[in-house]
């Protein structure tokens, strides 16, 4: 059995967009995004001591290298990281396909994505990568069972649970309610720097650049404005129960009391 | 420019934030807007959603896709864009449409813009960004054009239209999209007042300190007129039922007042609420994300300042 995991390497700490390419800026620190963790730790929690290889997966730059080794600390077996300059600025039609295109070469019987990405909130990917794979798809696995070539989720959603039963190989989106990732230990430290670990360019996954990147795109930032308004929003601070009077007054002053 | 809109259902209740796109689409272009509506009994909701907007109502009628699974819906929604050339397909965000929005673009090799709180008539999306610190203008370089917008981003609004053109759908289903099936579903009733019609809200987290605690939520609420919500991390607890919980996968609210008690404001629970009309938070740590949207922030021990605030607020009523 071989289970895949993709994830991604978010900026750390303050974002910012650079006004020049209107894109994230992504010179900074990183890290492995959080909500991935879960989808990582879910992966060998299914491994357990089974004959299973899990697989980390990333496209982004050089330096994603940085949150696929920490999943590889975690426990995982393999990583593959996609990096190509011309892989920049993708959106979610030419990700899905750089995605979906390395993890074919994978033929994974399950892929895993966390619940979405800390640094732009999308939480979208991975019914596009389901589709472009011909996979069934689940997202807000709350549970996740598998057994005898198929799963079983249950689904967290607006209403309560749905349980959804799906054969595999299928693609399954995780919410972080699903568990408590581990932290990687010395010893998986340093034995990640062991494992596997395969840089890819586009042409390795045989996507043309044409498909990748700001080319491959079908949609654009136009431009960057202002924040959006709350006008005068404000911020006092309490001392015993003062801040009382002053919510009473601002509630009236709004005529919602 | 033709417009199709995905409306949602709830068993026989249309969701209000679909209608509340469907209310946006009618302001885009003249030609007439088409709705798709998918599941079991889903003609019986056409007229209404003609009621909201739609001068065409698209029917899968189907109690095998009254589960709300993405795929088959996939399908249904490629099918009219194909046979008939929609420039503009449209989604409220939901777990289900999120999924069958990102799908289609996949399929359709579409843009897909998300999030967005807006569109203008010369199809700009708006989309803040960076916990909403900024707002970016973002557009399709190519048609159909697929846009998923925030809960909440737009009033739904009946109109006088007469009875809409309804016609049926009958869809090849792609071997994949029906392979995942729904085997069973729990639904959590609502104990107290319902927080989706609610005109105030009085909100819970983990800041309360401990179960017993809502009571003080319970008791502003009761003072202020309004309904009692939580976060998932509280529902996730044990503390509050599930039917309260505000959020990424609960419920979507935009009351006229938001009061957030011990609530950090993470992202999940800011996607559920960020439409209020005021918000107020009361938090003891002054960077608390909550701040950042909210119109009154408060730094202070809920404690300490709700049971006043209660009192203040039922005085005021009395007088």
């Amino acid at each position: 059995m071989k289970i895949a995991v993709c994830v991604k390497h978010v900026p750390e700490g303050h974002s910012r967009i650079d006004p020049a390419s209107k894109r994230l800026d992504r010179s900074g620190e990183g890290a492995l995004n959080h909500f991935d963790a879960n989808a990582v730790e879910e992966a060998l929690r299914l491994k357990g001591d089974a004959d299973t290889e899990v697989v980390v997966v990333t496209v982004g730059p050089a330096k994603a290298a940085d949150s696929l080794r920490k999943a590889l600390a975690m426990g995982a077996d393999r990583a593959v990281l996609v990096s190509d300059e011309a892989a920049a600025g993708s959106d979610l039609v030419a990700t899905s396909a750089i995605l979906a295109k390395t993890l074919e070469r994978e033929n994974a019987d399950l892929v895993l994505f966390g619940q979405q990405a800390s640094d732009a909130d999308g939480a979208v990917l991975w019914a596009a990568v389901a589709e472009r794979l011909r996979r069934p798809v689940v997202s807000q696995a709350a549970e996740l069972t598998l057994s005898d070539g198929s799963l079983r989720v249950k689904r967290q959603t607006e209403f309560g649970y749905d349980v959804i039963e799906s054969p595999l190989p299928a693609v399954v989106a995780v919410s972080d309610a699903i568990n408590e990732p581990r932290y990687p230990s010395l010893k998986g430290i340093m034995g990640a720097k062991k494992k596997p670990f395969d840089t890819l360019s586009l042409a390795d996954v045989g996507v043309d650049a044409s498909q990748a990147g700001d080319a491959g795109s079908k949609t654009e930032v136009l431009s960057l404005g202002e924040p959006p308004s709350r006008g005068d929003a404000r911020k006092i601070e309490d001392s015993g129960g003062s801040a009382a009077q002053a919510i009473v007054d601002f509630l009236a002053e709004k005529r919602v009391l | 420019m033709s417009v199709l809109v995905f409306v949602e259902h709830h068993g026989d209740e249309l969701q209000k934030g679909s209608l509340g796109v469907l209310a946006k689409a009618a302001t885009l272009g003249d030609d007439t807007v088409a709705a798709l509506l998918v599941g079991g009994g889903v003609r019986a909701l056409a007229s209404e959603v003609g009621s909201y907007g739609a001068g065409r109502v698209y029917v899968l009628e189907s109690d095998e896709l009254e589960p709300p699974t993405p795929q088959p819906r996939v399908d249904a929604i490629a099918k009219l864009v194909q046979e008939h050339g929609f420039e503009n397909v449209l989604f409220a965000n939901s777990v289900l449409a999120a999924d069958i929005a990102a799908a289609l673009a996949a399929r359709l090799d579409a843009g897909l813009n998300w999030d967005l709180t807006d569109i203008t008539s010369d199809f700009v999306g708006k989309r803040p960004a960076l916990q909403d610190s900024i707002v970016v203008d973002v557009g399709w370089r190519t048609t159909p054009r697929l846009a998923l917008f925030r809960a909440g981003s737009f009033d739904a609004a009946a109109t006088s239209n007469g009875e809409p053109h309804v016609e049926d759908v009958t869809v090849d289903f792609e071997e994949h999209s029906r392979a995942a099936k729904v085997v069973s579903q729990e639904q959590e009733q609502a104990g107290g007042p319902s927080i989706e019609d609610a005109d105030i809200i009085v909100a819970g987290g983990r800041g309360l300190g401990a179960p017993e605690n809502f009571t003080l939520a319970e008791e502003l609420a009761r003072a202020l007129g309004g309904a009692v919500g939580a976060t998932r991390a509280v529902v996730d607890a044990g503390w509050y039922p599930y039917a309260a919980q505000i959020g990424q996968t609960g419920k979507v609210v935009s009351p006229k007042l938001y009061v957030a008690l011990g609530i950090s404001g993470a992202i999940q629970h800011k996607v559920g609420m960020q439409s209020s009309n005021v918000i107020v938070a009361i938090n003891k740590d002054p960077n608390a994300p909550i701040f950042e949207f909210s119109d009154l922030g408060v730094v202070g021990d809920v404690h300490e300042i709700v049971p006043k605030l209660t009192e203040l607020v039922q005085q005021r009523k009395a007088s």
